[in-house]
């Protein structure tokens, strides 16, 4: 096991995954190298994956949005003969611990998430052309792709064996992509998923599972057709340049990260990272011409960066890490002419792309198994966007008023128009209209004072924090609470907060996290699995599984 | 008038599966019969249709049964389902399910993979017809015209005898799976036949020797671990099938061995020692061995292909099911299951080629190969016998199993056929030495020409020693009509 899993990687770096750009339309190849495994123990045959095969691809998906906007059509393929890809590495699973899979299954999903939000925000389409076998993961690798050709050449199949071949259920969106996006008939979704051996040609294409079965002397024409209809769907800048994404400014210390606009401290004792996020020191830029020299630069494009970056390392590599509180300092009215700046110009395309990935990594915050907290202090910058990550948060504190001896302003919350739809959650509603989903008025009133700075009793009673302490209180209080929290079933927690964290609608997306967390999660956990004569256990040694067949 | 009205499937058709009262499979014949004909017609043997070869046909499988003997026009074939008799109480003898009765009916657990076997071993019988089809016109006699006609139409009845069971036991899948056997084409990009070497092209005599030497012998292999089947039906088809293959090999090993008889005894009436010295051999209108053993290369490599990744998970779940055993599985003194064993694989480590000891059930694809290789040096060994009583300083050898693959542990690396690992750039310098050029190719083929006349043989081939069905040395094997 590598000491610590790295989510940064750039093109020079890809084992995996070739990316040919030409025009607006881009070729991504997935060519598995066997022996480029993140950990010791497998190898990666038939372009199965494991989690540093998808760290590549959610970089390429992110890189091409912000460095090659020109794109408009991504044609996802196969490096490989008779194959297309055999879905996550079994024997990876198998070895794996249980908060690896878990973590990787929903980092894997996550960038399942971006393909798809890259098509319907950005209009950058992906089209999947299957050549070989497209099992498990490989074959929900296609159905995140807007368009899906499958080679009818009695040898290409898509496959969702897990069931039958593992005695788990596809982790990445597999069913519910079936049912709610392919819209498939639930019987012969059924049918198709007990199957082994996949569905083939022109009954994959009756059945909905893809769109398009072609011949393979027709593979490339029926390809390059495709993209011609996807291009001409679809709206990009054709005249522009990308920003590139350089590496990050990070340092890893004893006990804590530095970033540019981020620290993160970890105090192992109390199991406990302490996220204090740095504002804007500069007002926004003059232009959006401005916006673009600046690149990766601009803050809220790489404070976003570095927050993704922190989110993802701690759930990877500080699993006993449970509670993470996020902290500001700055100043909110710098954070809202930031707002303010990227509202105005989110026609542009780069202010867009930074919107759409704050967006991104809000939802990886909510989908973060940690207990989150936020703390409102005197001196922070709650404003707006970084107002969103408090309400991201399981419980929010604000501090009452001034520190005695502390020149900092009171504590402030300022809300922008950001917060009112700019970051849908998963459900598709705002933060705010999620918590507010039993008093719909009191968005209402909270929009009503957009720009203005609120101090604790406001927020308390606009209901925006969950309590306002001050100096007397205050470090009692957040002590206790926080002891409090790191005292309680780890397993307890991530179920209650996944359940709570959620209010409204079902759509797609929580449908697909909650069964993982639900669903998939149990199975993968029960002897009938995981057990030592259990499906995945045995896989690959010939001997069959001895389930247990209680129904539960 | 509907093409089934022709065939008289309860009484016409040669088998002891009681068809006559198998309504189910009655039925399912008859929808799939026609377009087996119209295979037959349009990718079985071109331009020898309406000739009359005396053939060999199965009608029952008693001794006095399974091979008569009469001139027959090829679509007029009785091609019959004919199971090696069933044995009373016989047991599954291996894997999982080791010591319960073997299964009659297909158990509902081990459906697809039981299909996926019978149709991917049903695959390849109608691919090497499609291979061969050509060959008839340059036939070096008849006598060998009328073998190569002889192992179509077997290969023809071993495509039946897989549809009977896709018909019989495998209900709707099945009918569908049988279609798709006449549906694929050997070599056709949008519809290519199951395995690697079922696609390449057999495109002269001395390639369909050594096909049928080579790949019909993995066939056999394949026959031979199926044929331990726990699923009983599956294991009688394929014993019956096995009588039949031993011939295909019989024609491969004899169609080799007299052209090397051939090569000999021109080159000791030209006074030509030296087997490399090619261009005086070639110019005899004989085939140099050094040819020869280029072919041999290229066809054993290929033919090992067909057993596919060395370690497999496939395979151990085929044997731990009882579905596909080992070669002579009840013979070999174990426990059968395998569960704790290991068997050693030559696997590429660390850029070396080394034996690694895996455990046995994953590593079952590995020992049928160890078991076809074994086979096959038989075969050579007795070539060299030939060579070797001439007087000439040649051996033919089996090539590495590391040489010239395309599928398992040496996939990815170039080696000489003595196992040396070797740069892109030396396998490109040097693979002519080791595989047909194109070059040897033409040679071959010019030496392609038709011999028709009864009793006569190519400038490039002996004789054989005995005639079939013990007939004289001017027989007629075929009488043509060209169509
Ligand atoms: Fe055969
Ligand atoms: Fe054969």
């Amino acid at each position: 096991m590598p000491a610590r899993i790295d989510f940064q990687t750039e093109p020079s770096r890809y084992r995996h995954w070739k990316l040919k750009v030409s025009g607006s339309r881009a070729d991504l190849i997935l060519d598995v190298d066997e022996n480029g495994g993140l950990f010791e123990g497998y190898q990666l045959k038939l372009n199965s994956y494991d989690l540093g095969v998808d760290i590549e691809l959610a970089d390429i998906v992110q890189r091409l949005r912000f460095e090659h906007p020109q794109i408009r059509v991504v044609v996802l393929q196969s490096g490989k003969d008779r194959v297309f890809c055999a879905g996550a590495n079994i024997r990876m699973l198998a070895g794996a611990t249980h908060a690896h899979k878990v973590n990787f299954c929903k980092f894997t999903n996550e960038t399942r998430n971006t393909i798809e939000d890259a098509s319907e925000t950005s209009g950058q389409k992906y089209l999947c052309a299957i050549k070989g076998t497209a099992a498990g993961g490989g074959y929900e690798m296609a159905l995140a792709c807007d368009h899906i050709i499958l080679a009818d050449d009695g040898n290409s199949t898509v496959a969702l064996p897990e069931l039958p071949l593992l005695a788990v259920l596809p982790g990445t969106g597999g069913l519910t992509r079936v049912t709610d996006k392919r819209k498939v008939r639930r019987d012969l979704a059924d049918a198709f998923c007990t199957m082994e051996e996949g569905v083939r040609g022109s009954r994959a294409v009756k059945w909905r599972l893809v769109d398009q079965s072609v011949p393979n002397s027709k593979f490339e024409a029926a390809i390059t057709r495709a993209v011609q209809r996807l291009t001409n769907a679809t709206a990009r800048p054709a005249e522009t340049t990308g920003i590139a994404l350089t590496p990050l400014e990070r340092t890893f210390e004893h006990g804590a990260i530095r970033y540019s606009s981020l620290d993160v401290d970890i105090d192992r004792s109390a199991r406990r990272a302490t996220l204090t996020i740095r504002g804007p020191v500069t007002a926004p830029p003059a232009t959006t011409g401005d916006m673009q020299a600046q690149g990766a630069s601009f803050w809220p494009l790489r404070l976003a960066r570095e927050l993704d970056d922190a989110i993802l390392h701690l759930r990877a590599n500080e699993p006993e890490i449970g509670t993470l509180v996020f902290k500001s300092i700055g100043e909110s009215g710098r954070v809202a002419g930031h707002d303010a700046f990227l509202d105005a110009n989110a026609s542009h395309w780069l202010a867009g792309e930074i919107q759409h990935y704050w967006k991104r990594v809000l939802k990886r915050i909510d989908l973060t198994s940690r207990s989150l907290v936020a703390m409102i202090e005197p001196g922070s910058c709650f404003a707006g966007t970084l107002a969103e990550i408090a309400f991201a948060c399981d419980r929010s504190f604000m501090f009452d008023g001034a520190l005695k001896g502390d020149n900092r302003a009171p504590a402030a919350l300022t809300l922008t128009a950001s917060n009112f739809g700019s970051y849908p959650m998963s459900n598709g509603l705002s933060r705010l209209a999620t918590r507010f989903i039993g008093e719909p008025e009191s968005v209402e009133t909270a929009r009503a004072v957009v720009g203005t700075p609120l101090d604790a009793s406001d927020c308390e009673r606009l209901g925006l924090v969950t309590s306002a302490f001050d100096e007397i209180d205050w470090d009692d209080e957040v002590r206790i609470f926080l002891e409090e929290r790191a005292s309680f079933s780890s397993d307890g927690l991530t179920g209650m907060e996944a359940n709570l964290r959620f209010a409204g609608p079902e759509t797609m997306e929580t449908k697909i996290f909650g069964r993982l967390t639900a669903w998939q999660n149990w199975i993968f956990q029960r002897p009938n699995a995981a057990g030592a004569e259990g499906a995945l256990k045995r896989y690959g040694t010939g001997v069959k599984a001895t389930f247990d067949p209680k129904r539960v | 008038m509907p093409e089934s009205a022709h065939v008289d499937y309860s009484t016409k058709i040669p088998n002891n599966v009681g068809l006559q009262d198998d309504q189910r499979v009655l039925k399912a014949l008859e929808q799939w019969h026609p377009g087996y004909i119209d295979w037959w017609m349009t990718m079985g043997p071109e331009g020898f249709q309406t000739s009359d070869v005396y053939l060999r046909t199965a009608i029952s499988i008693d001794p006095k049964g399974w091979a008569k003997f009469d001139y027959v026009k090829m679509p007029e074939y009785r091609w019959g389902i004919l199971l090696a008799p069933r044995a009373e109480d016989r047991l599954v003898n291996f894997g999982g399910h080791k010591g319960e009765k073997a299964w009659q009916e297909v158990p509902g657990e081990y459906r697809a993979m039981l299909r996926r076997l019978v149709v991917i071993q049903g695959d390849t019988e109608p691919a090497s017809v499609e291979q061969q089809r050509h060959l008839g016109k340059t036939a070096p006699s008849l006598y060998d015209m009328r073998n190569l006609f002889q192992v179509n139409v077997e290969e023809g009845r071993h495509l039946w005898a897989m549809v009977y069971l896709l018909h019989k036991y495998f209900g709707k899948d099945g009918r569908e799976e049988a279609e798709g056997l006449l549906q694929r084409r050997s070599g056709d990009e949008d519809k290519p036949r199951m395995l690697g070497a079922f696609n390449e092209t057999t495109p002269d005599w001395l390639s369909f020797f050594m096909f049928t030497f080579f790949t019909d012998r993995d066939g056999k292999m394949q026959l031979e671990s199926l044929a331990q089947s726990g699923f009983d039906p599956l294991s009688r088809t394929c014993r019956f099938m096995l009588t039949e293959e031993a011939h295909h090999m019989f024609v491969g090993e004899t169609g080799v061995g007299r052209v090397i008889e051939r090569t000999c005894e021109a080159m000791k009436q030209a006074g030509i020692d030296d087997p490399y010295d090619i261009a005086r051999v070639r110019a005899l209108g004989v085939v140099d061995l050094p040819t020869l053993q280029k072919k041999a290369n290229l066809h054993f490599s290929l033919s090992l292909d067909l057993f596919g990744s060395e370690v497999s998970t496939n395979a151990a779940n085929f044997y731990n099911s009882g579905l596909k055993g080992r070669f002579q599985e009840t013979r070999i003194e174990d426990d059968h299951a395998l569960t704790s064993a290991t068997y050693p694989v030559l696997k590429l480590v660390d850029g070396a080629i080394k034996l690694v000891e895996e455990p046995a059930l994953t590593a079952i694809n590995m020992r049928l190969r160890d078991d076809y290789v074994k086979d096959c040096q038989g075969g050579v060994s007795r070539w060299n016998k030939v060579i070797e009583k001439a007087g000439i300083k040649f051996e033919l050898k089996l090539p590495s199993v590391t040489f010239h693959r395309q599928i398992g542990e040496f996939k990815g690396i170039h080696a000489s056929p003595e196992g040396q690992l070797l740069s892109d750039g030396e396998w490109a310098a040097r693979k002519d030495r080791w595989l047909p050029s194109t070059d040897d190719g033409a040679f071959i083929e010019s030496l392609m020409a038709p011999c028709w006349e009864a009793g006569r043989y190519a400038s490039w081939i002996s004789a054989p020693k005995i005639g079939i069905d013990s007939k004289p040395g001017d027989f007629e094997y075929v009488k043509i009509h060209r169509a």
